[in-house]
């Protein structure tokens, strides 16, 4: 097991290490960073001297290790636009997103394991087959679709819920919550179900197709045999057993996740690192875009990690040697 | 001509025809995607304006509502934007993109995909090792990430530059898939028998192992097609895709929206209807395509 985790962990430094190579190089080759700096109406000289004072005028791979020492202490420099700090912009963009994400995760979780038992055990009754055929229309609709298509429903149409901002949030230590107030909670819930949209119906076709199949087992034939109540074979026995490739799954497309975030944050003008990035690209204010990628892949990469630890505690079966 | 009669017959008697004339849901799929692409083929005759001719264009015909409705006009059944181009118009143009993109991304990407997790699974070793933890490093970026990050790097803009980007992040799926396939394959005893009878590697490969271990890639391509109509419309959505000069769907929906909250619903919901319907088309497609040749996906 200790083995098996330095395997991953050093793996995934080698993946970080390689992420960065790729960010410096379209950091350093991608348009001329001098320009960027020193604006374009700068004179020669002025630009020789930015040159210098930024230590662009040293060897590739000179600039390469400074780029990623400053990267392990954090520093990705300032941004182009604002001047601050770049981890720190985007660091405090952080809450927005992670309580974004963890809303519409829990959406998704909940509504898709539920309903997904709800069709396994009747998979021909009225309501299984509206499901099944609403995750068919849900796995089709392009998530900004859903957004909009939400937005248009139930802030212009009936006009009851916000479409766009994060609401009242109260400050604690370094953490802004949206989560403490009633506007915040009206505030996120649109963005959140947008963004649960595509997860959800993913979830309820993954817990029919194992449900059905650990249904038919013998164990649960025994169970039923035994005479335990419905609530305890469908929960206790087979859910179990369904959870362990739904968690993987789920947790292998957090990615797709923080991908989904930029288009829904993008509608509703959340304020959080994808709206951020998105901003970023279109002012090519490189800083961010890099901090932005280094951080995703160092989110994603011990993500996994730990959804491979989930899985051998969920499953003693599974021994990592 | 009655060649070609016969031809008809046996294609429609074939057992194949038969299960796809017999599958409702499938047969709807197969019926709109064939729709859509008729649209596609043929827009410059259906479209009754050219949204993309700056001399039809007329910026005093803007935001007019579809045409059963009382400022409609007849001109523009679907309405017309904020610039005077007709959604119908610019719809049936925008399809033209949306299945270039998703044609030409599925061709290049289960290409590079096929052959390079063909080789890594037949040879094992560094080469194996090297192009899975690639395909495993962009996979956990996820295929939308990855696009919007490219794009956001890259410096030209163009439909060429969206393809690129999409496949430079589509490929590892159908890399991951066929690896599984041959992997699988390659220990059964036939392709020993072949090899001791002489054959080369490459003959082994596209010959013996290749026809085995497609089945469940033409499943992964069809609900691909699907993937990337939406991923394109995304991206032109957030402004990263097609250029402007370029229609698209994902890039209506995105004008729409800054006026859904004035009531002008049919920017949005015309083109968000499209998108829904050849995406839904594709994937009952895809469903009984997959009943039928049953890979193990």
């Amino acid at each position: 097991m200790t083995t098996y985790l330095a395997k991953r962990l050093l793996q995934g430094v080698i993946v970080l290490i390689l992420v960065s190579m790729v960010c410096f190089a379209m950091f350093r080759f991608t348009g001329d960073p001098v320009v960027m700096l020193a604006g374009k109406d700068a004179t020669y000289e002025e630009r020789e001297q930015i040159r210098v004072a930024y230590g662009l005028d040293r060897p590739v791979y000179a600039q390469y290790f400074s780029f990623l020492k400053g990267a392990m202490q954090g520093d990705f420099g300032r941004s182009y636009v604002s001047q601050i700090d770049a981890l720190d912009t985007i660091l405090e963009r952080f809450p927005a997103t992670f309580e974004l994400a963890v809303t519409a995760m829990c959406i998704s979780f909940v509504l898709g394991v539920g309903l997904g038992v709800i069709v396994s055990i009747s998979p021909n009754g009225v309501i299984s087959r509206m499901i099944m055929a609403g995750s068919l229309v849900g796995i089709s609709i392009p998530t900004f679709l859903i957004g909009i298509l939400l937005v248009m429903f139930f802030s212009v149409y009936l006009d009851i819920l916000p479409s766009f901002g994060r609401g009242d949030t109260v400050q604690i230590g370094f953490w802004r919550t949206g989560l403490l107030t009633l506007s915040g909670w009206q505030h996120i819930l649109l963005p959140a179900l947008t963004l649960s949209g595509y997860q959800l119906a993913v979830l309820i076709r993954l817990t029919r197709a194992g449900m059905r199949e650990t249904l038919s087992e013998e164990y649960i034939k025994t169970a039923w045999a035994k005479g335990l109540s419905p609530a305890k074979v469908i929960l206790k026995h087979a859910l179990r057993n369904v959870m362990i490739p739904v968690v993987t799954i789920a947790g292998l497309s957090f990615g797709e996740l923080i991908a989904f975030s930029i288009v829904t944050e993008t509608i509703f003008q959340w304020p959080g690192m994808g709206n951020l990035l998105l901003t970023s690209i279109f002012e090519t204010d490189q800083p961010i875009i890099v901090t932005y990628i280094m951080l995703a892949a160092f989110i994603i990469l011990s993500i996994n990690i730990l959804v491979d630890l989930l899985y051998a505690l969920l499953n003693p079966r599974i021994r990592y040697e | 001509m009655s060649r070609d009669k016969g031809l008809m017959r046996t294609i429609i008697a074939s057992k194949r025809m038969q299960s796809f004339l017999g599958d409702p849901s499938g047969m709807v799929g197969g019926v709109i995607l064939f729709a859509f692409f008729f649209a596609a083929l043929f827009a410059p005759y259906l479209a009754p304006t050219d949204p993309y001719d700056l001399t039809t264009v007329d910026l005093a015909n803007f935001l007019l509502e579809p045409s059963w409705m009382d400022q409609g006009v007849s001109a523009f059944p679907l309405g017309t934007d904020d610039q005077g181009r007709g959604i119908l118009s610019t719809i049936l143009y925008g399809l033209r993109t949306s299945l270039i993109v998703s044609v030409s991304v599925v061709t290049i990407s289960s290409l590079v995909g096929i052959i390079l997790g063909m080789l890594g699974a037949y040879y094992g070793g560094i080469l194996d090792a090297f192009i899975m933890r690639t395909a495993d490093t962009v996979f956990s970026f996820s295929t939308t990430l990855l696009a919007v990050l490219l794009l956001g790097v890259f410096e030209s803009r163009g439909l060429f530059t969206v393809i690129i980007a999409i496949c430079i992040a589509d490929w590892v799926k159908y890399a991951r898939t066929i690896r599984g396939s041959v992997l699988e394959i390659k220990e059964f005893p036939y392709v020993t028998a072949a090899r001791s009878s002489g054959a080369g590697d490459f003959r082994i490969l596209f010959r013996h192992i290749l026809p085995n271990a497609l089945p469940p890639i033409f499943v992964l391509m069809a609900v691909d097609m699907a993937v990337v109509i939406m991923l394109e419309a995304t991206l032109s959505f957030l402004g990263v895709g097609v250029p402007l000069t370029e229609p698209s769907l994902g890039m209506m929906i995105a004008i729409g929206k800054n006026y859904i909250y004035a009531g002008m619903w049919w920017m949005v919901v015309f083109p968000g209807i499209t998108l829904i319907g050849m995406v839904v088309g594709i994937n009952l497609f895809a469903d009984w395509l997959r009943e039928e040749l049953n890979p193990k996906l």
